[in-house]
């Protein structure tokens, strides 16, 4: 039995033989060893959330993005604040501590209407706000002439609680070039993450792989993820997750199960500094998020009541609490719901 | 980097026999599936698994025929069969055969895969010239058709023998038999869940007869409804003793459960978990059965690819038309290409070989 002083830290050449050339269940085996040493106590966290997109329309333009719509489409909205009120009323009544709230950026929408946004939800409503990932708060920073930290400490005072590890898609310019072109670079991602560990702000931190990366670019996310943390030791979780190609630019295979899991172990085993590791339902399905569980996975994410951006890329799995629950247990872990600090709820 | 020693020191008595080569007792397998490490029964099923065909992985190019939905037997789990006369109760004649044997004549299709209802209306007649017909269109191809439960009817309308029922079978061009009706071979289940088809007693009768007769067939478990973790090693254990005896099994074929339709729709979906759990245990527990297969059909292609790490090597087919499943509920794909299937085993790093129905290529 692994214990926690005796996880030896892997350097990248050891990470890229093992993914390269170790049989799927011995890594899985040693990821799962690791996984329960560091949480010993049997259980699976999750988080009864909903993810809410204030709104579509995006300068980013991502090629891997089916979700957002220019401005001026007919597509595209601007959520009122009596239907952000409804969902996160509704949110609270099904059990709710958090909701995600993320956008597009939107060219015309300043700092402003984002305090206003909290405030408005802080004023009104009892729920943690996980809001506004690195790219949406680097737009803001230069779209108001304003330091990153400036930025933070405002929406902070407004009332944000943490933030999403999105858009970091895979920090390395190079991949970021074609598959994200206006979208903030891996370094500004980093310090956007950086400054906000440092302003006392918990996140995440996610991949998508599986587009236009090779796989020592994967790896060398992975690394810089772990070096940040190292730093700041901001981190409460890494969410691995594989690109869903329909209805994108972008035309690859998608990365299968197998692969997926790979990618998975790989975290676990990489990134000792960071507690949780969470499996995504939401691209892999129950079945597969089940056996993440035994890869390294020892979150299961959210329920998500409302989850927009994947389902638009033509993946949509369903998972209600109680078939949630129910995963977790068959699998001999205990189910336990958590908040966005990874506390028993 | 060493590899972990199991979490749950339960598996160390068995790893050493799976190791030594010695074969697992009842108990072993109980403790196999008790155990709620997974990794650690996986690697020991991916050790005999490696140890049989390295990283090998067999499929096959094949067609599936069902020729009736029409059954006397009406099974509680099943959501496939209807009454004589019921809305959407279907029976192919002999020219459909033709037409959706034809229809695909252009395809190096290896197998094709036949069962049917026990619809009283058909004569014995009407199943030989199924497999005259086929054999006629295809006679490259291998006819593997008719569970015991079917093998059994045509045994009783046409009052013969075991012997010469399968002896005129052989002649109209049946190869092998794709081992289904075996469900749980439990008098108890048997009685509660499907009483008016043929029990333990009888599914491994015929199918030591036809491989008396030299048909050699696969052998399923229906899992996931009623039955106990016992009552699922006791299986295989039966199993593993007929093959003991006649060396006829050439596949063993785990079936999930899907309850969507049935009588039985309160019981929930088999969990990953619990599909993996069952290959790897039947890989440990079978050691006498060459090939366990992974049935993308039942357990989608996702864990399907990820069961050849716990114990599989046979992914099935590129069936096309799948009916019985699907119409539980199954909301897995209807049919995979050449090419998708070959994919999905090259990245989970094992090669993918095509095989024909007996295994040769």
């Amino acid at each position: 039995m692994a214990t926690r002083q005796s996880i030896k830290r892997l350097d990248f050449h050891l990470a890229l033989d093992l993914y390269r050339n170790a049989d799927l269940i011995d890594l899985g085996a040693r990821a799962d060893a690791v996984r329960r040493a560091l949480h010993p106590e049997g259980t699976v966290t999750y988080v009864v959330d909903r993810n809410i997109n204030y709104t579509n329309i995006c300068t980013s333009g991502c090629f891997f993005c089916a979700f957002y719509r220019p401005k001026g489409h007919t597509e595209g909205y601007i959520l009122s604040k009596d239907a952000l009120k409804k969902k996160i009323q509704e949110t609270i009544e099904l059990g709710g501590t958090q909701v995600l709230l993320q956008g597009g950026m939107h060219p015309d929408l300043g700092l402003s209407f984002y305090e206003d946004l909290l405030g408005f939800i802080k004023d009104n409503l009892n729920i943690h706000v996980h809001g506004f990932s690195p790219p949406e708060i680097f737009f803001l920073s230069r779209k108001e002439g304003l330091s990153i930290e400036e930025v933070l400490k405002r929406l902070i005072r407004a009332g944000l609680g943490s933030i999403p590890g999105g858009g970091a898609e895979i920090l390395v310019d190079r991949v970021r070039k074609v598959v994200s072109p206006r979208k903030c670079t891996a370094d500004q991602w980093l310090e956007v993450m950086e400054k906000a560990h440092g302003l006392g702000l918990r996140t995440t931190a996610t991949m998508m792989f599986g587009h236009v990366e090779t796989l020592e670019e994967r790896l060398e996310h992975i690394f810089k993820i772990r070096d940040l943390q190292d730093k700041t030791g901001g981190f409460t979780a890494f969410i691995p997750w594989s690109f869903q190609p329909e209805n994108t630019r972008i035309s690859v295979r998608k990365a299968t199960a197998a692969e997926y899991l790979r990618t998975l172990a790989i975290s676990r085993l990489v990134l000792d500094n960071i507690p949780n590791i969470q499996a995504s339902w939401v691209t892999q399905g129950a079945k597969i998020a089940q056996i993440a569980l035994f890869f390294g996975a020892n979150d299961m994410g959210s329920t998500m009541i409302e989850e927009n951006v994947v389902a638009a890329a033509g993946t949509s799995f369903r998972l209600s609490r109680e078939e949630m629950v129910r995963l977790i247990e068959t699998a001999g872990f205990n189910a336990q719901q958590r908040d966005t600090f990874y506390r028993p709820v | 980097m060493k590899t972990p020693k199991f979490l749950d020191p339960a598996l160390e008595p068995i790893a050493e026999k799976v190791i030594t080569g010695q074969r697992l007792t009842r108990s072993d397998g109980i403790t196999l599936y008790r155990s709620s490490d997974l990794m650690g029964v996986g690697r020991l099923a991916s050790l005999v698994r490696k140890r049989l065909y390295g990283t090998k992985t067999y499929y096959v190019y094949n067609q599936h025929l069902n020729y009736t939905n029409v059954c006397v037997n009406r099974c509680l789990f099943c959501a496939y069969s209807k009454d004589k006369g019921e809305n959407g109760a279907f029976t192919l004649s002999l020219d459909d055969v033709v037409r959706l044997i034809q229809e695909r004549t252009d395809e190096p299709i290896k197998e094709i895969h036949i069962v049917g209802g026990l619809n009283p209306e058909l004569p014995f007649s009407y199943y030989l010239d199924l497999v005259r017909t086929v054999k006629s269109i295809r006679p490259e191809t291998a006819v593997k058709a008719f569970t015991a439960v079917e093998i059994d009817h045509f045994s009783r309308i046409s009052g013969l023998s075991l012997g010469k029922v399968f002896e005129a079978f052989k002649e109209a061009g049946l190869s092998m038999m794709p081992g289904g009706g075996a469900e749980i071979l439990s008098d108890r289940i048997h009685l509660k869940l499907y009483k008016k088809k043929i029990g333990p007693q009888r599914w491994l009768e015929v199918t030591k007869e036809a491989h008396k007769a030299g048909i050699p067939t696969n052998a399923t478990m229906l899992y996931g409804h009623i039955e106990t973790l016992e009552e699922r090693v006791n299986h295989l254990l039966k199993l593993r003793a007929l093959q003991d005896e006649t060396g006829g099994i050439q596949a063993f074929i785990p079936l999930a459960f899907h309850s969507e339709n049935t009588t039985l729709a309160h019981i929930p979906p088999t969990t990953a978990f619990d599909d993996l759990k069952t290959i790897a245990v039947a890989r440990l527990v079978l050691d006498n059965i060459p090939h366990i297969k992974a049935y993308w059909v039942m357990i989608s292609p996702a864990l399907a690819q990820v069961a050849m790490a716990f114990g599989a090597d046979d992914m099935d087919g590129t069936i096309v038309e799948e009916k019985i499943t699907h119409m539980a509920g199954a909301r897995t794909p209807k049919r995979l290409t050449i090419d998708q299937l070959r994919e999905m085993i090259l990245a989970a790093g094992f090669e993918p070989v095509e095989r024909d129905a007996f295994y040769g290529h």
